[in-house]
C-alpha cells in the first residue's frame, strides 16, 4: 500500500505530542518532589530520553517490531538491528517505517520514566541508568512486542486503530494483540500496568525513605505539578488517537473518549477527596486527570464516550482511594505510580471486557459483557493484564537484585537526608541566595514544613 | 542592657510590632523559625493518610532594651501577643553586656 | 533558668529532637541559618570552575531549661549531633532573668 500522507503527518505529529508529555511527566513528578531532591527527578526522566532513543534505534525497535521470532509471539528478530533496513521508501500499510518508529520510541521513553515516580529521593543515579538499560531490554521491548506487534500486514488490509490489528494475519505478530486478541488500544498493559508493575518491585528491593509514614512528604512546587498535568494531558492525545496509526474516525473517537475520561477522572478524584479528607485539592485534580489518562489508554478505541466517561469515574474514584494503600501496606511507592499507574491501567484494561461496544470496535466479536459479548472479552483482558503484571513485576525484581548487587541502589543515610540533588548532582534547584543579598554565591532553597491543609481538632 | 526574645504566633506580629511602638520601641529584628512546646505540633491529614506535624511555624522577635525597661516590654508583647489557644508562645530577656549602633560606633545605652 | 542554643547540621535535626525529647524536653525553636567554623566553608566546582562557598546551611536549635539541666542537655545535644566530621557545629548556654509562657501569663520556670 502506497504511503497515505495524511496518516502520516498525524502519526509525526502524534510522536511530538508523545515526546513532550516525558518533560510534562518530568514536571508532574518534580513538583511533586521535595524541593532538595526535584532535580534527580527531573533527571530520571530526562536520562531517559536521552538513553532509550539511542536504544530503540540501536536494536529496540528490531526486538520490538521484527518479524516474530519462531513464530511463539514472544521477540521479534534482528534483521532491523541500527534500523539498517529501513529507507524513505519503507512503507507498512499506508504509513511510512520512520514515522511508526518515532511513534513507538516516544513510547518506550515514557514507560521507562514513568517508573522514576516510586523511588524518589533516595536512588543513585548510576544505578538508575544500569537499571534503565537492562529493564527497557529485558522488560519492555519484549512486552511492546506482544502488544504492539500486529504482524504481517494483510495485501489489502485497510489500516488504524484495533482496525489495524484486523488487517494483519492473525497469529503472526506479538501473541497478546495476535493471538490471544486482547484489546489494548494505546498500552494500559504494556505501558501503566508495565511500569506500575516495575515500579513496585523496585520499590520492594530499594526499601523506604527516612520518615516514611512518620513525615508527610509534601509536593514542594504545586504549579509546576499542573504545568506537568496540562503537557501530559495535551500530550496523551497524540499517546491515545495517534495510536490510531491513521487520521481517520477511529482517530477522532480516541480523541473524544480520552478527553472525558480524563475530565472525568478529575472530577471524581477531587469528589472522593472532598468526602474523604474534607478538602478538593490541585494535586487530586492533577491526580485525578493523570487516573483517567491511564484508564482510558487501553480503552479508548472500545468504548464510546459514555463508556468512556464511566471509565474515567471509575478510575479517578478507585485510584484516589488506592493511593493510601502504600500507608497501610508498608511499601514506599513515593508518587503514587503503583497507585495511578499499575491500579489505573488495571482499571482501564479489565473495563473492555464489560464497555467495548461493536460500534466502537467495529467488531461483533469485540463486544463487553454489558453490549452483550458475555465474559469473553473480560476473560482476554485479565490474561492479558495478568501476563504483563507478572512478568514485568518478577523481570524486575530481578533486575533490582542484579543492580544492586553489582553497585548498590541506595545513596546514603546523610546523602538522602541532605538532598540527593546536592549530594549526587551537585545542584540545587533552587537559588535563592539567602544570605548577603546574592554576594555569596550560595543560597540552598530553605526547607520548612509546609502550613498544615487542615488541623484535626 | 537586655535582649528580650519573644516566639509568637507569625499573625500576631503586626499587633506586637504595633504595641511595641506603642511603648516607644522602634528597632527589632523579625526572623521566621519553627517550633513547638508540650503540646508537640498536631495532627494533619494528607491524601488520606495522618501524619504529625512536630514544627509550626513561628516568629521571632528580638529587641534590644535598658534594664530598667526588661519586665515591662515583656508585658507589652504579652499582652499584645496573647490569644489564649495552644502555641502563643514564649518571651523571655537574657542580659547583654556589651551594644554597639555600627553606623556610629556608640557604645553601650546610647547605642539601644 | 537557661537557653541552650545548639547549631548542627540539616540532618541531624532529627536525632538531636528524638535525644531531647528522651530526656523530657518538650518545647523547642528550630531555625535555619548558614555559617561556617574555622574550615571556612569547602571548595565546589560548577561546570568545570572551583568556587569557594563559605557559608553551609545549619540548622539552629533553641531550649529554655532549668539551670539544673542545662549541662545535661547540652551533653545530650553534642552526643546526638555529633559525627566526627567537619561541620559538626557549636552548642552553648546563657543565661536567663526572665520567662512568660504567653498564653497563660505563666512567669519564671513554671513558664518553661
Amino acid at each position: 500500500m502506497d504511503l497515505d500522507t495524511g496518516n502520516n503527518a498525524w502519526v509525526l505529529a502524534s510522536s511530538a505530542l508523545v515526546l513532550f508529555m516525558t518533560p510534562g511527566l518530568a514536571f508532574f513528578y518534580g513538583g511533586m518532589s521535595r524541593s532538595k531532591s526535584v532535580l534527580n527527578m527531573l533527571m530520571m526522566s530526562f536520562s531517559s530520553i536521552g538513553i532509550v532513543s539511542i536504544l530503540w534505534v540501536l536494536y529496540g525497535y528490531t526486538l520490538a517490531f521484527g518479524v516474530d521470532q519462531g513464530g511463539t509471539g514472544l521477540i521479534g528478530n534482528l534483521d532491523d538491528l541500527g534500523l539498517k533496513a529501513e529507507t524513505t521508501a519503507s512503507v507498512t500499510a499506508g504509513l511510512g517505517n520512520f514515522a511508526f518508529i518515532a511513534f513507538q520510541m516516544m513510547f518506550a521513553v515514557i514507560t521507562l520514566a514513568l517508573i522514576s515516580g516510586a523511588i524518589a529521593d533516595r536512588m543513585k543515579f548510576g544505578s538508575w541508568v544500569l537499571f534503565s538499560i537492562l529493564w527497557i531490554t529485558i522488560v519492555y521491548f519484549p512486552v511492546a512486542h506482544w502488544v504492539f506487534a500486529f504482524g504481517t500486514p494483510l495485501a489489502k488490509g485497510g489500516v488504524g486503530g484495533n482496525g489495524a490489528a484486523a488487517a494483519y494475519t492473525k497469529g503472526t505478530g506479538g501473541w497478546i494483540v495476535s493471538r490471544l486478541g486482547a484489546l489494548d488500544f494505546a498500552g494500559g498493559t504494556a505501558v501503566h500496568i508495565n511500569a506500575g508493575a516495575a515500579a513496585l518491585a523496585l520499590i520492594l528491593v530499594l526499601g523506604k525513605r527516612k520518615g516514611f509514614g512518620r513525615e508527610a512528604m509534601r509536593p514542594h512546587n504545586l504549579p509546576l505539578v499542573m504545568i506537568g498535568t496540562g503537557i501530559l494531558w495535551f500530550g496523551w492525545f497524540g499517546f491515545n488517537a495517534g495510536s490510531a496509526l491513521a487520521a481517520n474516525g477511529v482517530a477522532g473517537l480516541a480523541f473524544v473518549n480520552t478527553q472525558v475520561a480524563t475530565a472525568a477522572g478529575l472530577i471524581a478524584w477531587i469528589g472522593t477527596e472532598r468526602l474523604r479528607d474534607g478538602h478538593a485539592t490541585t494535586l487530586g485534580a492533577a491526580s485525578g486527570a493523570v487516573a483517567g489518562l491511564v484508564a482510558i489508554t487501553p480503552a479508548c478505541g472500545a468504548v464510546t464516550p459514555m463508556g468512556a466517561i464511566a471509565v474515567g469515574l471509575i478510575a479517578g474514584g478507585l485510584c484516589a482511594l488506592a493511593v493510601t494503600l502504600k500507608n497501610r501496606l508498608g511499601y514506599d511507592d513515593a508518587l503514587d505510580v503503583v497507585g495511578v499507574h499499575l491500579v489505573g491501567g488495571l482499571a482501564g484494561t479489565l473495563s473492555i471486557g464489560l464497555l467495548a461496544s461493536d460500534t466502537s470496535t467495529g467488531s461483533a466479536n469485540l463486544r463487553g459483557a454489558f453490549y452483550g459479548g458475555g465474559l469473553s472479552l473480560l476473560g482476554k483482558q485479565a490474561i492479558a493484564a495478568g501476563a504483563v503484571l507478572a512478568y514485568s513485576f518478577v523481570l524486575t525484581l530481578v533486575i533490582a537484585l542484579v543492580v544492586k548487587a553489582v553497585m548498590g541502589l541506595r545513596v546514603t543515610e546523610e546523602q538522602e537526608v541532605t538532598g540527593i540533588d546536592q549530594t549526587v548532582h551537585a545542584e540545587t534547584a533552587y537559588e535563592f541566595a539567602a544570605v548577603g543579598g546574592g554576594v555569596s554565591s550560595f543560597g540552598a532553597a530553605p526547607q520548612s514544613a509546609p502550613s498544615p491543609a487542615r488541623v484535626l481538632p | 542592657m537586655r535582649l528580650v526574645t519573644a516566639v509568637l504566633k507569625p499573625f500576631k506580629l503586626e499587633d506586637v510590632k504595633s504595641a511595641l511602638e506603642s511603648f516607644g520601641v522602634h528597632g527589632m529584628t523579625v526572623s521566621e523559625v519553627q517550633g513547638h512546646g508540650r503540646q508537640r505540633g498536631h495532627t494533619e491529614v494528607y491524601r488520606g493518610a495522618e501524619y504529625t506535624v512536630s514544627f509550626v511555624p513561628k516568629v521571632k522577635v528580638e529587641v534590644l532594651v535598658d534594664d530598667a525597661d526588661a519586665g515591662t516590654i515583656i508585658d507589652v508583647i504579652v499582652k499584645a501577643a496573647q490569644t489564649g489557644s495552644i502555641g502563643d508562645g514564649k518571651v523571655w530577656s537574657t542580659p547583654v553586656d556589651d551594644v554597639v549602633r555600627v553606623r556610629t560606633g556608640e557604645r553601650g545605652v546610647e547605642a539601644l
